[in-house]
Order: structure tokens, then C-alpha cells, then sequence
């Protein structure tokens, strides 16, 4: 085990060394000069030349990424402009709050996509597995934040049920967090619901007609403790994968979500610096998400290895 | 005797052809893509006939006017009438996922094979397609667009990019299982050269799985063009987008939220149409990817 974890993370590393090497080079695909595309078009000359010193701009592109390496060893991801502070610092500060949206959609997405996908195999071809399969196929095609635009004007402004957009810390008021949570992760969770239900679903449906469960069933088993503990852990093996990588898209689809519903988290300052052309916050921004979704898939891996014992991680 | 066999092989033909567009006919969901992708298509390539005015004309005392006879999707808010930007909207944001599966296909199949086919370049070229891979597909599209500017071309270069890698692995996959068939060996052990075996043999047997995926990144395609137009780095507007649209329509939510209701429904008709297509062609041309029924 300790072997294959210290030969993924070796894995790992040049696909992470292309990652900042894609991050760090988004600036070089600014047609013209970045520096004025930053500034605006009312920016005196004097301003662009000032930007472009603070950038770096005025030096070769070798030596820019030689310092932001250098930077990025010392966990320094450069300084943004719009903020005018350090984008580690500002990345840091909204962490939490994307997590907890994240963590949130991942918990509705289990919630509601496992027991989907285990009752709809348990009852195939029935009302409950056609409903599976449309919620599936409506996760994959409806734009999220146009459904969160149509669930704001429901819930929040018809109804007025639910905040229309804002975050209040869970320190301050839990249940007011939960509330300004439900809107903005169901629109998060609701591609991933349908894909894990489907995935819960075929992999119920194949470990249902294994030996073991008939043995269990034939021993007179009731059928509860069939499904619950013979059946569904073995079904938790791949769809652990697909909650890992549900957690990845939940991470990446806060940047739309955050930015709907107003919530100050890392998808939002990654917005924000997108409009702004804040370009060092950018390269920050996507440096960590992807660095994360690396490190998430490891750590899937590693899951999986401890969830299944057949798994084996040799050399072949 | 040889016209004979000549006159067989071309009656044999459409009758080995027949078959998968009898199934693909006999798929309930295939039939109810095509018909809503089919719909969507036609309202684009009719635009200029089936519009009610140009999509830019403003009538301020128009404004934001529920779906009636006269605009039978309301206006917006400077009095443009929503059908006619639905209908040119669905033009462009049809044109662009045209381009980005055109531009993914080729370069993905190219990649693919290339990777595939000859090993020594597979490190290479699929380490940095993991390294584009690991990037989220919409975060990198939407920098990618912010760095080159706001315009339709833009979107297609950002979106191709992030795509195309998820092409080239589908397609190598199928390409390191074709190379290893004995017709394939056959050939190669007859001297013929690596860009006919290609051409002749690898190619079409990796087109069945590429079409599919081609059709489902139509669809992704449709969905994160309306995401680049929404947070503002995809065509700028006034040009009628759908993600444009549902972008000037949440500012009057409250007020007219038919402005952002009919673009979005047409986004997920067509991505709808689209991925209904996408399973139905996987069903029929490669049952081994169906996700098991019964």
C-alpha cells in the first residue's frame, strides 16, 4: 500500500508540473499586451507601463516562470490587482466557504442519487427507475444556473421560502447556513444525482445476481440485511469513484453557482477575476482547483483499495 | 461470373446498412432526440423566415411585454422581441457546437491515433492530455476565453481545447485495441504502410465510439457555450446568444422572468435532443457501453 501511495504521488508529479505549466502560461494567450487589457481602455500609458512592471511583463516569459515557480515553492501565487493583496492569502480566506457548497452538494448528492439508484434496481423497468433515468438525463442537459435562476424566482422570490443568494456563516447562525445552502446545492447536485443514481443502479443490478446474495437470500436472510449488508457494500466500491469525482465537478461548478447566488467563496473570486482580467488570480485560482481534483483522484485511489481488498496495486 | 459477385456485394450492401438505421429507428430515445434536436435545428436554419423582427430592433415602448399574439415570447428589456433572438440565438450557439465538435473531432482523432498507434509518442502526448484533463473542463474554458477576449471564435478555441482531450482518449482506447487485431498484424506483416493501415483499417473501426462522444460534446458544447456567454466572455452581446439572453433577463427576475425562461428552456431542448441522441447511437452502434436494463 505504502508502495503504490508513494508510486501514484510520483505519478503525480508531471502531470501537477504541466498543470502550473498550463496555469502559469493563460497570460501568454492574451493577444496584444495583457498589461493594457488589464488596465482598461481609460488607463493612461503611464499606468500600462506601471502594470506591466508590477506583472513583470517587461521581462522574458523564462525568467517570469522561473520566479513564479520560485514563488509558488515558497506557496507565494503572485499578488493580485483587483484585491491588491496576495492570492494565496485570498484563495485561503474563501476555501472554506466553497467547501462547505461543495460539501453540502456532495451530501445531497448522496442523500438522494444512492437510495435512487439502489431502489430503482431493486424495482427495474418500474415508474421509479423510468424517474431515475429522467432525472439523469435532465442533470445532464438543463444549464444550472439557469435552473438556479428559475429556482430563485420560485423559491426566493414567489414563494419566499428561501434566500435568494448570500452566505451567512455557520458560526453565526447554523440553521440560517443550511437555509441559504439548500437552493444553491441542489443546483449543484442535481447532474451528479443522476449520474450516481445510474451508476448505484447498474451496480446493484450486477452484484444482485451474485452467489453470494442468492446464498443469503436462500438462508433466509430477510431482504433488508441482503441489500444493506451484503448487497450495498459491495455496490459502495465504484460508486466511491463517482463521488470523488462528483466532488471534483461540485468544486468546479461553484464558479457558476457561487457567482448566481452571490456566495463569497473561491468560484466567485475566480469570476470576479475573470471579469476583472485579473490575471495572477486566475493563474492561482486554476492552479488550486486542478491541483485539488490531482490530489482528489489519489486520494480516491487509496479508497478504493481500502474499501475492496481484491484490489491490488502491483506493478502490472 | 465477376458481375455477378459485383451485383451481390452492391445488394448486399444496403441491406448490411439497413439494419442500423431500422434500430436506430426502433430506439424510443434516439427518435425523441432527433426530433427535439431536429426542432432546434430547423428553427436555426429558418431563422431569417420564421423571425417576427431582426433580433437587434429595439421598442423601448415595448418593453418587457409578456408572450402574447404579437410576441409570442414577450420582449425584453429594450423592447426585442424574444423569438426572434431565440431563433437567430439558436444559430449561433448551433454554429458554435457544429465548430467545436469538428475542431475536437480532428484534432482528437489525430491525437488519438497518433498516441495510439505509435507507442513512443502515447507518454507525450497523453501526459499533457491528463494535464488539460486535470484542469475542471469549465474553469479552463472560461479562462481560456478571458484570456483571448470576448468573441464566438474565442469560444470555440476554448471549448475545442478542453474537449479535445477527452476525445483523443477515447479514441486512442479504440485504437490500442484495433492495432492489435490480426487483420491488422495481417497487414502489417503484408509491408503496408502505416498511413494506409490507419486510413484503411484503423480509422473506421474507431468511428463508432467517436461519434458518439462527438455527440455528447455537441451537447457540452451547447451547455458550456451558454456558460461563456452568461458570465460574459463568450460573443459579447448585443449578439443574440442564449447564454446573452438568460444573462440580460436575470437582472428582471422579479419583474419578466419570461426573459430568462424560454433561452434557458432552449438550451436544455437542444442539449436534451442531443444527449438523447448521444445514448441512442452508443445503444445501437456499441451495446457494450449500455448501462444494463433488467
Amino acid at each position: 500500500m505504502a508502495e503504490f501511495i508513494v508510486r501514484r504521488l510520483i505519478a503525480a508529479v508531471p502531470v501537477l508540473f504541466l498543470v502550473t505549466l498550463i496555469a502559469a502560461s493563460i497570460m501568454q494567450l492574451v493577444p496584444g499586451d495583457p498589461a493594457a487589457v488589464m488596465a482598461g481602455q481609460s488607463a493612461s500609458d503611464i499606468e500600462i507601463a506601471r502594470l506591466r512592471e508590477q506583472l513583470g511583463l517587461d521581462r522574458p516569459f523564462i525568467e517570469r516562470l522561473g520566479e513564479w515557480y520560485l514563488g509558488l515553492a515558497h506557496g507565494d501565487l503572485g499578488y493580485s490587482i483587483l484585491l491588491n493583496r496576495p492570492v494565496t492569502q485570498a484563495i485561503l480566506e474563501r476555501v472554506p466557504v466553497t467547501l462547505a457548497l461543495a460539501g453540502f452538494g456532495l451530501f445531497l448528492t448522496i442523500a438522494l442519487g444512492v437510495p435512487l439508484g439502489v431502489i430503482a434496481a431493486l424495482r427495474p423497468n418500474t415508474w421509479i427507475d423510468q424517474l431515475v433515468l429522467t432525472i439523469a438525463l435532465v442533470g445532464v442537459s438543463v444549464p444550472n444556473f439557469w435552473l438556479s435562476l428559475m429556482l430563485i424566482v420560485l423559491f426566493g422570490v414567489m414563494l419566499d421560502w428561501l434566500p435568494a443568494g448570500g452566505y451567512i456563516p455557520f458560526g453565526d447562525d447554523p440553521v440560517g447556513w443550511v437555509r441559504c445552502l439548500i437552493l444553491p446545492g441542489f443546483s449543484l447536485a442535481l447532474l451528479q444525482v443522476g449520474l450516481l443514481a445510474r451508476i448505484t443502479r447498474a451496480t446493484m443490478l450486477e452484484v444482485l445476481r451474485q452467489d453470494y446474495v442468492r446464498t443469503a437470500r436462500a438462508k433466509g436472510l430477510p431482504s433488508f440485511l441482503v441489500i444493506g449488508k451484503h448487497a450495498l457494500k459491495n455496490v459502495m466500491v465504484p460508486v466511491v469513484t463517482v463521488i470523488g469525482i462528483s466532488f471534483g465537478l461540485l468544486l468546479s461548478g461553484s464558479v457558476v453557482i457561487e457567482t448566481v447566488y452571490s456566495i463569497p467563496g473561491m468560484g466567485r473570486l475566480l469570476a470576479n477575476a475573470i471579469f476583472g482580467r485579473d490575471y495572477p488570480l486566475i493563474q492561482g485560482g486554476l492552479l488550486i482547483t486542478a491541483a485539488t481534483l490531482v490530489l482528489l483522484n489519489l486520494g480516491v485511489d487509496l479508497l478504493y483499495a481500502l474499501l475492496d481488498p481484491r484490489v491490488k496495486y502491483g506493478r502490472g | 461470373m465477376a458481375a455477378v459477385e459485383a451485383a451481390a456485394v452492391a445488394a448486399a450492401a444496403p441491406a448490411r446498412a439497413a439494419p442500423l438505421w431500422r434500430r436506430l429507428l426502433r430506439h424510443r430515445l434516439f427518435v425523441t432526440g432527433a426530433i427535439l434536436f431536429g426542432v432546434m435545428l430547423v428553427l436555426a436554419v429558418f431563422a431569417d423566415l420564421i423571425s417576427i423582427l431582426p433580433p437587434e430592433k429595439m421598442q423601448v415602448r415595448f418593453r418587457f411585454r409578456r408572450p402574447e399574439w404579437a410576441f409570442p415570447l414577450g420582449t425584453d428589456n429594450f423592447g426585442r422581441d424574444i423569438w426572434s433572438r431565440l431563433v437567430f440565438g439558436a444559430q449561433l450557439s448551433l454554429a458554435i457546437g457544429f465548430a467545436v465538435v469538428i475542431v475536437t473531432g480532428i484534432a482528437g482523432t489525430a491525437i488519438g491515433l497518433a498516441a495510439g498507434y505509435f507507442r513512443r509518442l502515447d507518454n507525450l502526448l497523453m501526459r499533457a492530455m491528463d494535464a488539460l484533463m486535470a484542469f475542471p473542463a469549465i474553469l479552463l474554458a472560461i479562462a481560456i476565453a478571458a484570456a483571448l477576449g470576448p468573441s464566438a471564435i474565442n469560444a470555440v478555441i476554448a471549448l475545442s481545447a478542453v474537449y479535445t482531450p477527452r476525445t483523443a482518449r477515447i479514441v486512442r482506447s479504440t485504437v490500442l485495441v484495433v492495432r492489435e487485431m490480426e487483420y491488422v498484424q495481417a497487414a502489417l506483416a503484408c509491408g503496408a504502410r502505416h498511413g494506409w493501415i490507419i486510413w484503411r483499417h484503423i480509422l473506421p473501426n474507431s468511428l463508432a465510439p467517436l461519434l458518439v462522444q462527438l455527440t455528447f460534446i455537441f451537447a457540452y458544447a451547447v451547455l458550456a457555450e451558454a456558460i461563456l456567454s452568461f458570465l460574459g466572455v463568450g460573443p459579447p452581446p448585443p449578439t443574440p446568444t442564449w447564454g446573452n439572453m438568460i444573462a440580460e433577463g436575470k437582472d428582471y427576475l422579479r419583474e419578466a422572468p419570461h426573459i430568462a425562461l424560454f433561452p434557458g428552456l432552449a438550451v436544455a431542448i437542444t442539449a436534451l435532443g442531443l444527449n438523447l441522441l448521444g445514448d441512442g447511437l452508443r445503444d445501437v452502434l456499441d451495446p457494450r457501453l449500455r448501462v444494463q436494463h433488467g
